[in-house]
């Protein structure tokens, strides 16, 4: 395995106050490679059981059926669908770094965007899972797609479902290739002070990587143009997701806000996610000095303002209820803060809406303590808003009247729920400890380069 | 009789002869591509662990082509994503409460994501094929490892008789280390 890393003389230069030089960054992230210690196969077997749990409660669901699930008259969406849009929620803060960050050349995004991107791509791969669990008949998933059958039936393209679906669909291949593409010249550098097995992996990997000119004359642009392309893409999936229930009818679904209220909210949690896994990983790969306490502070502020815009958008459905005036729309917005689910409705406004406000302080957003309790809170919220809005805004229809006592969610929803964590983090886990989960060429450009900045010729 | 593998002719193209040098310092890199230009060299090629817009500056390389590709894909992308969603709605029209079969608006998803798509994975198809064309073109040149870490280098492709010139020009540069490959 690669040397331990050795510090370098401090820089004299007047940019970045740091003592990082390319060689230690190089060997610190290689390093993360190697054994990681008990702690990690610790949290990578409590994955694996949560994944077998929901295998377990999968196998039930689908011998005796979705009623398992709780489903009955009139809550058809429920657990499952709420965890499909927490998932993708989850994955949207991962492109907001790695791309939108990108475009505007903020400096501090390379230590963290790999880690970002990473979920993102695991994420998006768990959601992908809930709708197929959801349509019931799992064989039959490939009537989603759009081809020629017997019958010469397409899909109805004017519903937002086939909307998500390409929508999904691209993100999840357009987010892989960004993931890929960035991990390519980090392959290479890591293969370069590998040994045994793993040489040979990143041998394969790297695709031929050497940092030639012509092959950065390629790379830096066509990255800039897929950062450029999945721009918009992270902010139409999740409006697109949002459509899902907003093009509805269901009152409290029904809602122009619902897009970028539902994107503000997916970057919201998706930030606060990205911090629920640095903290540890920091720490289990000693990775202090390249992701350091203003990286976290940054992801903090990127919470506190999508936070702020989420607490608007709760006020302003609140309001627009009681001011626009329709009784289902006052009665579902009744039903949400003081119906039999009230728990679910205020802990989502505490977690989401009142929270963030803790952020304003520059004391929490520099305690990394304080953070990831925060973030672990935000994500609770996060998984309630959503339940609340599907699940809740259902079995509260006041307009069907033989609706008498709502809905329960059953331990079929937890157990796959519990599953659906024990993947993501199985996935996780078992990326950070064999590739790159730090960017190495691009935290190489935050540093100054050995000689000085040379002058333009 | 020994049959060429066609996979050995496109990812291992025929050793070039020519000469390596080892760079610590950013400055002395760009000094010594300045000098190869001016002593008329155009057959080199510079390593480095990170894209600096120095280096790029000193080697003033025409824009990269991938943007067509981009362009291209894009606009395909766009067309396909029209076309399905249209004729897949003519091919088993259904008709709701008098609405247009054909409606654009809501199938301007489609056509986005589809841009989205297919601008992407062309963009990944141009940068795989004109970087497979330059290495093509380089032939397999001389490499140290120390270059996706903390070195820069620079490889000049120089026939025997002419190295002697090459090393003297880059020693002159502040290379910590020159040698024939």
């Amino acid at each position: 395995m690669p040397q331990p890393p050795t510090r370098g003389a401090p820089a004299a230069h007047t940019a970045p106050a740091t003592r990082l030089t390319y060689d230690y960054v190089t060997r610190t992230i290689a390093g993360t490679l190697g054994n990681p210690g008990r702690g990690y196969y610790a949290l990578l077997g409590s994955a694996v059981t949560l994944l077998a749990i929901g295998i377990v409660c999968l196998l039930y669901l689908l011998r005796y059926g979705l009623g398992l699930a709780g489903y009955s008259m009139p809550t058809y969406w429920a657990v499952f669908i709420t965890c499909f849009v927490f998932w993708v929620g989850i994955a949207h803060s991962g492109t907001l770094i790695s791309a939108i960050l990108f475009l505007f050349r903020s400096g501090w995004r390379t230590a963290v965007y790999r880690v970002a991107e990473v979920m993102t791509v695991f994420a998006v791969m768990t959601a992908g899972l809930f709708p197929l669990i959801h349509i019931g008949r799992q064989w039959y998933f490939y009537w989603l797609i759009p081809y020629p059958n017997e019958r010469g039936l397409w899909p109805n393209f004017k519903s937002p479902l086939i909307w998500d679906e390409f929508a999904i669909g691209t993100y999840f291949t357009v987010s892989t290739v960004f993931l890929i593409m960035g991990l390519i010249p980090d392959i290479a550098a890591v293969r370069d002070v590998a040994t045994g097995w793993r040489k040979k992996l990143y041998a394969i990997t790297a695709l031929g990587w050497r940092g030639t000119n012509e092959q950065w004359r390629h790379y830096r642009p066509a990255y800039l143009y897929i950062a450029a392309l999945a721009t918009p893409l992270v902010l139409s999936v999740h409006s697109v997701v949002s459509w899902d229930f907003a093009m509805a009818q269901v009152p409290a679904w029904h809602e122009t806000i619902f897009a970028p209220y539902f994107v503000a909210g997916a970057i919201y949690s998706g930030c606060a996610m990205v911090i629920t896994l640095l903290v540890p990983m920091r720490k289990f790969f000693r990775l202090e000095e390249i992701v350091t306490v203003h990286h976290f502070e940054n992801l903090a502020k990127l919470i506190l303002l999508t936070g702020m815009i989420v607490c608007y958008a709760y006020v302003v459905e609140y309001f627009v209820a009681w001011y626009s005036g329709p009784t289902p729309e006052r009665a579902a917005f009744w039903y949400r803060a003081f119906g039999p689910f009230w728990w679910a409705g205020w802990t989502m406004n505490v977690c989401n809406a009142f929270l963030p406000w803790l952020l304003w302080s520059k004391k929490v957003r520099t305690n990394i303590t304080a953070l990831f309790v925060i973030s672990i809170f935000v994500n609770v919220g996060m998984w309630m808003e959503r339940f609340v809005i599907i699940a809740i805004h259902l079995a509260g229809e006041p307009f069907e009247p033989w609706v008498k006592h709502g809905y329960n969610p059953t331990w079929a929803d937890w157990g796959i729920m519990a599953g659906s964590f024990g993947w993501f983090f199985m996935w996780f886990l078992l990326f950070v400890k064999n590739f790159p989960a730090v960017s190495v060429a691009e935290v190489k450009e935050e540093l100054p380069p050995p000689g000085g900045r040379a002058r333009h010729t | 009789m020994k049959l060429a593998n066609p996979l050995t002719a496109i990812f291992h193209p025929p050793p070039t002869a020519g000469v390596l040098a080892v760079f610590g310092r950013l400055d002395a890199t760009v000094e010594a591509i300045g000098r190869l230009r001016a002593a008329g060299h155009t057959e080199f090629t510079v390593y480095s662990p990170l894209a600096r817009h120095e280096l790029e500056r000193a080697l003033a390389q025409p824009t990269s082509p991938v943007r067509m590709w981009t362009l291209i894909g894009g606009i395909a992308g766009c067309a396909i994503g029209t076309w399905i969603s249209l004729y897949m709605s003519y091919d088993w029209p259904v008709q709701v409460g008098g609405k247009t079969i054909g409606s654009i608006p809501p199938y301007v998803v489609i056509m986005f994501e589809m841009t989205v798509l297919f601008g992407a994975l062309t963009t990944i198809l141009g940068i795989l094929l004109n970087i497979l064309l330059a290495a093509r073109h380089q032939g397999t040149i001389a490499y140290d490892p120390r270059f996706t870490n903390d070195k820069f280098g620079v490889f000049v492709a120089a026939r025997p008789e002419r190295a002697g010139t090459v090393e003297a020009l880059l020693k002159a540069c502040a290379a910590e280390e020159v040698r024939r490959a």
